[in-house]
């Protein structure tokens, strides 16, 4: 079985159903992208497995042990799953040193000296150290964005979830940020990102996913999806991101 | 024209003032000094007018020389001068037509609420009642921080088991907001005396009164943390919990501390409010500054002593609310400012 699995995922707001049954394998030190329009439900997915939203029908296993429905423990959960947002979402009110080791600190009961170094070591190698004592606020939205990745990636998550993590930033930001990913891919960290971003996707994805109106309309390669689509909707989706010329 | 007529206006009160003031005496010159004054500062407002009417006429220079720019940076330098000399004209009267009331009916006004010889009489005495008001106030302001804060946290307490107590604290905040601070202030420091209740029918009146504010009090200050706590983004919450911090943690770490930096203002607000109420316990016969200094109104038939009362509310109300602004500025600098 996969490392990360959704089996027939359902998830609706009231009449509204965003996804409709949702069938995804992750294996161990894959980085799987989301790609598709706007409401295709991309956001939902990464929310639902986070438990930050319930689902409403399926399942979905984390190595093997349930972690959807009645019942399970959404803190311990989100433990082993980290999120990144689009919008950052850092504690205005704590050092950026603060906002990495708050966590560890609070949750692993890790103490403060080795949790402050560990913290320190990882924004160096985003190459923050000399930020470490700033506020959230007084950084670009390049390097909230990298300190968000850095405070995901300080609690050691078996997965990361990135959702549309450089869309809120401007051209000239988002290659500081897609930096990092890479790296994390590289180190061999499972990875789930929704992104609208087609040339990294195909660079750094082992499986691309096209979803459309709450499913997987196709799945596949890069090479496959992007280049090659199958589906009459990925490729007017492609063609109208300006990826596929039709 | 404003000017002209405001300077009138002035010479006139001074003038009246001059014909009331005795010919010798203390009263001679603080009348002569005011009347003075008063139309001292009605000559200053020529000031503004002078300057705008120096302005008018480097208009027409520059018209005649056909600078268009310059008539419109005279113009609207002129308009700033003109409406300058016109608000000062309207704070004047307003300063005048207090001293004109504090003079009327042969000064009797300042007689009875500004006679220095009762204020001199009754402040020490009032001065010291008035820690009794502090002290009512300090205390309950205490309680009141944890207690509004738990009120609100209970208020917003998640899920289908945090509603029987979030409905609990949604009731108390709705009756204590509702009762009037000084029908509760009665009601305990009458009542729980009367009730026999163990411990509680013990305590005096100043417990009474601490007790009574911070019944009140805590009600709108859950309210005022309420909103803070809400007006923090849903974002931020996601964040904290994608962490795998619980609810509890949430509102600890990351919600509160937020939530709290953006309610000082109002919070300010309402301890002004709890510290003004102190003045109200008076009804149940506790020695604060307002029941001593009823008690030299009522012999010797001045209400100076009062009015000792209320500049002693407004010296230590002045300097909150400046610490207050000092304090917020300095936070938003270190959160916003240059790194």
């Amino acid at each position: 079985m996969a490392f990360l699995t959704l089996d027939s995922v359902v998830k609706s707001y009231g009449e509204r159903t965003v996804l409709r049954g949702i069938d995804l394998n992750v294996e161990r030190h894959q980085v799987v992208c989301l790609i598709g329009g706007s409401g295709s439900g991309k956001s939902t997915l990464l929310r639902c497995i986070n438990a930050l939203e319930d689902i409403n029908e399926g399942e979905i296993r984390l190595d093997g042990d349930i972690i959807s429905g009645e019942g399970i423990n959404v803190d311990l959960l989100r433990r082993n799953i980290g999120i990144v947002f689009q919008s950052f979402n850092l504690f205005p009110h704590m050092s950026v040193l603060k906002n990495v080791t708050l966590a560890p600190i609070k949750i692993h009961g890790i103490d403060a000296a080795t949790a402050h170094e560990r913290g320190m070591e990882l924004l160096r190698r985003i190459g923050l150290g000399d930020k470490a004592n700033a506020y959230p606020d007084q950084l670009s939205g390049g390097q909230q964005q990298r300190v968000a990745i850095v405070r995901a990636m300080a609690m050691d998550p078996k997965v990361l979830l990135l959702d549309e993590i450089t869309s809120a930033l401007d051209p000239v930001l988002v290659g500081e940020v897609l930096d990092i990913v890479r790296e994390l891919a590289n180190d061999g960290l499972t990875m789930l990102l929704a992104t609208h971003e087609m040339s990294f996707a195909h660079e750094v994805a082992d499986t691309i996913c096209f979803l459309h109106e709450g499913v997987i309309l196709e799945q596949g390669p890069p090479s496959q999806v992007l280049d090659a689509p199958q589906e009459a909707h990925t490729r007017a989706f492609l063609s109208r991101v300006g990826r596929l010329r039709q | 024209m404003t000017v002209a007529g405001t300077f009138a206006f002035v010479v006139w009160v001074a003038r009246s003032l001059w014909r009331i003031a005795p010919t010798s005496g203390p009263w001679h010159i603080a009348l002569t000094t005011v009347a003075i004054c008063s139309v001292l500062a009605a000559l200053t407002l020529f000031i503004p007018l002078g300057n705008a009417l120096r302005i008018r006429t480097k208009i027409s220079r520059a018209q005649a020389a056909g600078d268009i720019t310059g008539v419109r940076k005279y113009a609207s330098r002129f308009r700033t001068a003109a409406w300058l000399a016109v608000v000062s004209s309207f704070a004047t009267i307003c300063i005048t037509l207090f001293v004109l009331f504090l003079m009327a009916n042969n000064h009797a006004v300042q007689q009875t609420f500004f006679n220095p010889a009762m204020i001199g009489r009754s402040w020490l005495n009032v001065t010291k009642a008035f820690g009794e008001n502090v002290m009512i106030a300090l205390l309950s302001e205490i309680i009141v921080l944890v207690l509004g804060l738990l009120l609100a946290l209970v208020r917003l307490a998640p899920g289908k088991v945090g509603r029987p107590i979030s409905l609990v604290a949604t009731a108390y905040i709705d009756i204590f907001r509702a009762v009037p601070a000084i029908i509760v202030i009665y009601l305990v420091g009458f009542g729980l005396p009367l009730a026999h209740i163990p411990l509680l029918s013990a305590l005096g009146p100043m417990e009474f009164a601490i007790l009574a504010l911070s019944l009140t009090y805590s009600a709108y200050v859950a309210e005022v943390y309420r909103a803070g706590i809400q007006s923090v983004h849903y974002s931020q919450v996601a964040a904290a919990r994608s962490l795998g911090f619980s609810h509890l943690a949430t509102m600890r770490y990351v919600v509160v501390p937020q939530a709290v930096r953006r309610v000082i203002p109002p919070l300010l607000n309402d301890f002004i409010g709890l510290q003004k109420d102190t003045a109200l316990v008076m009804v149940i016969g506790t020695v604060d500054a307002f029941n001593q200094a009823k008690i030299y109104a009522s012999n010797y038939f001045n209400l100076s002593s009062v009015t000792v009362v209320a500049i002693l509310f407004i010296i230590v109300t002045i300097p909150q609310t400046r610490f207050v602004d000092h304090l917020i500025d300095r936070d938003q600098r270190k959160l916003r400012g240059g790194s």
